[in-house]
């Protein structure tokens, strides 16, 4: 199945154009509009996450690899640097009140709640997040 | 992101439009800082404007729900709806804050 594919250096300041880019995979898919706006939540907090985090000398590219197939439109995040499953992270206490509420730690959760499958490989030297939404409003959240 | 912010008897009234990402959110933190540093705790956040929002986003709003605790203020939310509305459910910030239908009834909060 060939994939389109974006690559660009981990910094936030790309990170409307990594958006845009899985937009148009998903108008190209016909994604539900709802699906659409999770799933560009979910690049985000998966993309940000790289960027400050994979590589500690701040150089590294990050690259984006979407498809259709079926129903489903899949997204690979993927990147050279420390390996890392933020899969692994616990989802926050959503129920706190504000004072005991944790600032941060949403991102995964997002992740998670946002689409439909996501799952992490180490492969090749390389952290693969793999998301998947289904173009179906009765799956995921 | 645009933000503007107008007095309106007791509170201020904050209209966040646009994006609420990793790259924008700061901006927000910054000017409802230099709101709270001027002396304004009550704060209505107006979001119809408000076409996204990221865990980013929440987390300054976050900060600046903790900053005006400590100082005895209050923030509310008027006008959050869609997928905002959506992303602030999922996070529980949904009924963590207060939430109104207009403006209006967000400022009859504050008296």
């Amino acid at each position: 199945m060939d994939a389109d594919t974006l690559t660009r250096p981990a910094k936030v300041e790309h990170l409307e154009e990594m958006q845009g880019f899985v937009e148009c995979c998903a108008d190209r898919c016909a994604l539900d509009p709802r699906k659409k706006f999770g799933l560009l939540i979910a690049i985000e907090e998966a993309f940000v996450n790289v960027c400050h985090y994979a590589y500690p000398d701040g150089r590294g590219e990050v690259e984006l690899a979407c498809y259709c197939t079926g129903d489903s439109l899949v997204v690979e995040i993927t990147d050279r640097g420390l390996p890392f499953d933020i899969l692994s992270l616990p989802d926050p206490d959503t129920k706190g009140a504000i004072m005991e509420r944790e600032i941060g730690g949403l991102g995964v959760h997002f992740i998670r709640k946002m689409s439909d499958e996501v799952t992490y490989r180490r492969q090749d030297g390389c952290n693969i997040l793999r998301v998947v939404v289904h173009n179906k409003q009765d799956s995921g959240s | 992101m645009d933000i503007q912010s107008c007095k309106e008897g007791m509170a201020t009234v904050v209209s966040v439009t646009g994006r609420m990402d990793a790259i924008t959110a700061p901006a927000f933190e910054k000017a409802l800082n230099e709101l709270i540093a001027a002396g304004e705790i009550r704060f209505v956040v107006e979001l119809a404007g408000l076409d996204y929002i990221s865990s980013a986003g929440l987390r300054s709003i976050l900060a600046i729900a903790k900053a005006l605790k400590v100082k005895g203020g209050l923030i509310c939310f008027a006008n959050v709806a869609g997928t905002v509305k959506e992303v602030f459910d999922i996070s529980g910030f949904g009924s963590i804050f207060q939430m109104h239908g207009s403006v209006a009834d967000s400022l009859a909060t504050f008296g």
